[in-house]
């Protein structure tokens, strides 16, 4: 490396240190001053005020100079406090990624987690005491965010095929955890004797309830960066989600009957029924927001620019909405984002598009950075009671019991399942049940006195959330290469793929009818003509409604060629980069038999048809990237600064692709075509050129 | 009118089982449902397919009900197509459909993804010269734009060139100007399929156990 670039680095590290060491000094300031002692009046204390105000109100309007400076700190302090975590965070994040080789060693939560026990350690040294991650702050303001995230990006596809295994894994997976712990710590506690203290069964119950339940957070945070394949991510991801219905029953379960001695079959029903009713309950308020976000979309092409607004807050809302009845507000979050995302993606702009995308990227990605950062702190923050026996029983019965429970399941399963899980598939499974700041907040809204041992659970709690996140986050990459489990594919669709995959569900789904078999493909064919015949026409606006599938993807695909031509031909000349040249078009049209040839040339109006079909779509398609990994957002080539020359090129090319496929004679010899620039002002004399100018609403 | 169909012996069964893969149970419910299918006669005609509900609706049903009588796909000699089938030609054709087992050796599995792909083939390759043409792609794409009306005979043109040009530029490459490029050989038919793994992908569950009875 050339020594200017070095230094210029080695510099901006050292600058960037410099920023984090005084961000953490300014955060301990202000913690400091909230908690200064006794009065919230803001001229105490502090020595820069000149000293005639501090006697402002003994003295009736005595005569003092005119304040130049004020020093008001408590009117902003909330806001302040929350904007420089936010930065903290956030500058963390950034240095993670400039030190090199850190983040593909250490998965970045365990980095965070560190951090945050490096700022409790310093607010602790400075003599403050550090903050608690708040449940309320955590349910109502972090979690969401990273649900929603997960939720709209959802690959449907295959959550759908393995809906049953993931909810084996998610109901009954839960369960069995929830009771083997409990049962074998009620029974270790009873034989254990002096070293644990006895428990009774429900306080040992809830304990494995919070800790049983695979974390969305961590598991996200830790799979986003080993790109396992596409099954085995919607498995765990998948579970994850699932099981919080199952926790929410089953906290709220024993926190009723903790007192109680004993419990009746009628409780037991009662708490069945209560597990159908918040799921399913959860769904369908999902689902109702989810159509109603949909609906409103539809009128929104007159203001563009609050469409993102609608997205959020509907789902938000939705969430909320789920808390209040104490349904699954994370069930009722993914249920609104897939139902009201093919009919949100159809109506709103590309612009509103790009912005969702982005910010839900963006809060998920600070809202995860924040809570590891805080399970950091709140460690420091205590209190603790650390006890042996208990936290090593329980690592212990945590991961027994996650592999028993992966290993005896996927043997149900694997009954019903046409592509059964192998080995190596429930290793992955078994090793990516990781526990993260949901057990943690749960565990937090204990309350002392129905269950005195809360600290002891606490401790608990955070050493397995610990274990999991550092142990398992950091093994499970290596273990992954080296078991040589199957990768996700990093392939662009092509429209070879969409065809032949259309073609393939047509196919399976019409032998299933000739088998006489009602089998998955037919329900999803059924569902797609229904969505098609009824829905589409309620909450898609325009004539969007009626594009078949093969066709928005065409043309998003036309357009992504169009971005490349830009972004590899901007002033350089160059060709097409993935599609051979025209030329090689040219020649295979023109050695069509002759037969074919005499067809008569379509007519002008025709022509005209197609151009005006072709421009309309353009006009509405919209980028569609892979984009349900949230570290690397694949570059997204729509800037606004290219959007007129994009145009212009768009125009050229689709003039140029046009010419050939409309008309059967070649224009002109192949090597002169190539040989000229791609602003291509030849076809524009063929052909009458697009004048209107195509604005991007 | 045509034969009977008499119930086949336990031996049959046998055979066919180890012919084509499937088990005792699975054999005897396709046998229930191609004798619904057949209305008792020993053969299936095309006109059978035409009464199923399902397939009405279903854009492709013609390449679907034509590959059932496809030579190729029977593993007859020859070309063309034959007129009717029997219960061993369909249980031939449902075999394509067959999930892969549980312990497959790569060549198993390699061998499984090429017949299942030689099936897809035959589909498009109705003149059965061994290439899909453009005309045989634009016919595929025309049938699955079928119900957009007007809109789809156009786009279906264009979308089945960019997917021909798409082809061209995976398999071979950079083209001279006067090169020509004939149509979609076999071999660069797997090359589509490289990225997608059609074994796991293209099967139906077949049922040990009789639901035949709910259906049409």
């Amino acid at each position: 490396m050339p020594s200017p670039a070095r230094t210029l680095i080695v510099g901006s590290r050292r600058g960037f240190w410099l920023v984090i060491f005084i961000c953490l000094s300014d955060t301990a300031l202000p913690l400091r001053e909230a908690s200064a002692p006794s009065c919230t009046d803001n001229s105490h204390g502090d020595p820069k005020l000149p000293r005639g105000t501090a006697n402002s109100f003994e003295t009736n309007h005595t005569k003092r100079s005119f304040p130049v400076l004020h020093f008001n700190y408590e009117h902003v302090r909330i806001p302040f406090e929350i904007s420089l975590w936010i930065l903290l965070a956030s500058l963390m994040k950034l240095g993670f990624h400039l030190v090199p080789g850190l983040s593909s060693v250490v998965p970045e939560s365990c980095l965070l987690i560190v951090v945050g026990l490096l700022v409790g350690g310093l607010i602790r040294v400075g003599g403050e005491k550090p903050p608690v991650l708040d449940s309320d702050l955590f349910f109502l303001c972090l979690l969401p965010p990273i649900i929603l995230d997960a939720g709209y990006f959802l690959p449907t596809r295959p959550f759908t095929e393995n809906i049953g295994t993931i909810l084996m894994f998610a109901v009954v997976g839960t369960l069995w955890n929830v009771f083997f712990m409990g049962g074998v710590l009620y029974a270790v506690s009873q034989a254990g004797g002096p070293y644990l203290g006895s428990m009774d069964l429900v306080p040992c119950l809830i304990f494995s309830s919070i800790v049983s339940a695979v974390d969305p957070v961590a598991v996200l945070a830790v799979f986003e960066e080993i790109h396992i394949n596409e099954l085995l991510h919607v498995l765990v991801f998948g579970e994850s989600l699932l099981n919080d219905a199952v926790t929410v029953v089953l906290y709220h379960l024993f926190e009723e009957y903790v007192g109680v001695d004993s419990v009746s079959v009628l409780d037991v029903c009662l708490a069945v029924l209560c597990f159908f009713v918040v799921s399913l309950g959860g769904v369908l308020v999902g689902a109702t927001y989810g159509i109603l976000a949909a609906l409103t979309s539809r009128f929104t092409s007159n203001l563009r620019v609050i469409e993102p607004l609608f997205v959020f807050v509907y789902s938000y809302m939705a969430y909320l909405s789920a808390e209040v009845f104490h349904l699954s507000g994370i069930m009722s979050l993914i249920a609104c984002g897939v139902v009201m995302r093919p009919y949100v993606d159809a109506n709103i702009s590309h612009k509103s598009y790009t912005t969702i995308k982005y910010f839900l990227k963006m809060w998920s990605s600070v809202s995860e950075t924040l809570i590891f950062i805080f399970l950091g702190v709140s460690t420091v923050a205590g209190p603790h009671s650390w006890n042996w026996t208990f936290v090593t029983v329980s690592i212990l019965l945590c991961l027994i019991a996650r592999v028993l429970g992966v290993v005896g399941l996927t043997y149900i399963i694997n009954k019903f399942r046409v592509i059964n899980l192998t080995g190596k598939d429930q290793f992955i499974v078994a090793f990516g049940g990781l526990r993260g700041a949901i057990a943690f907040s749960l565990g937090y809204l204990l309350k002392e006195e129905h269950f005195p041992m809360r600290n002891m659970f606490l401790t608990a709690i955070i050493t397995i959330i610990f274990f999991t996140v550092f142990v398992q986050g950091m093994t499970i990459r290596p273990l992954v290469e080296l078991l040589a489990v199957k990768r996700k594919h990093e392939s662009k669709h092509s429209i070879n793929e969409e065809v032949h995959t259309q073609v393939l569900h047509h196919l399976l789904a019409g032998i299933e009818g000739v088998c006489g078999h009602y089998g998955h493909h037919h329900w999803r064919d059924k569902l797609l003509r229904f969505n098609k015949r009824y829905v589409k026409r309620y909450l898609i606006s325009g004539e969007r409604s009626r594009e078949p599938r093969l066709v928005a993807f065409y043309n998003k695909m036309e357009l992504r060629h169009a971005m490349e031509l830009l972004e590899s031909g901007a002033g350089a000349g160059a060709r097409m980069p993935s599609v051979p040249s025209t030329a090689s078009l040219q020649s295979f049209q023109s050695r069509v038999p002759a037969s074919s040839r005499a067809a008569p040339q379509i007519s002008k109006e025709v022509e005209a048809e197609i151009r005006n079909i072709l421009r309309a779509n353009l006009q509405k398609t919209q980028q569609k990237l892979h984009s349900y990994r949230r570290h690397t957002l694949v570059g997204d080539p729509f800037e606004d600064n290219l959007q007129e020359r994009l145009l212009e090129k768009q125009r050229a090319e689709l003039g140029r692709r046009m010419s050939v496929f409309l008309t059967d004679q070649p224009q002109d010899s192949p090597s002169r075509t190539r040989s000229r620039p791609p602003a291509a002002t030849q076809t524009k004399a063929r052909i009458p050129a697009i004048q209107e100018h195509l604005p991007f609403p | 009118m045509g034969t009977f169909l008499s119930l086949p012996s336990q031996q049959e069964f046998q055979d066919l089982a180890e012919k084509t893969g499937f088990s005792l149970e699975q054999i005897g419910i396709l046998h229930r449902r191609f004798t619904q299918l057949s209305h008792g006669e020993a053969t299936l005609r095309r006109e059978d397919f035409k009464t199923i509900q399902d397939l009405s609706c279903n854009p492709i049903r013609c390449q679907i009900i034509e590959a059932f009588f496809d030579k190729r796909n029977l593993q007859k000699n020859g070309k063309g197509s034959v007129q009717e089938i029997g219960f061993e030609d369909f249980l031939t054709i449902m075999s394509y459909f067959r999930p892969p087992r549980l312990h497959m050796t790569e060549e198993e599995r390699a061998g499984m993804r090429r017949e299942k792909l030689r099936f897809l083939f035959n589909m498009h390759d109705t003149d059965n010269d061994g290439t899909i043409t453009l005309e045989e792609y634009r016919h595929v794409v025309e049938e699955l734009l079928s119900r957009s009306g007007a809109l789809g005979k156009e786009t279906a043109k264009a979308i089945a060139d960019a997917a021909m040009l798409e082809v061209a530029s995976i398999s071979v490459g950079h083209m001279e100007p006067d090169e020509f490029y004939e149509g979609i050989t076999f071999e660069h038919f797997l090359k589509i399929f490289n990225n997608i793994e059609i074994e796991t992908k293209m099967h139906i569950r077949f049922l040990n156990m009789d639901t035949t009875t709910l259906c049409t």
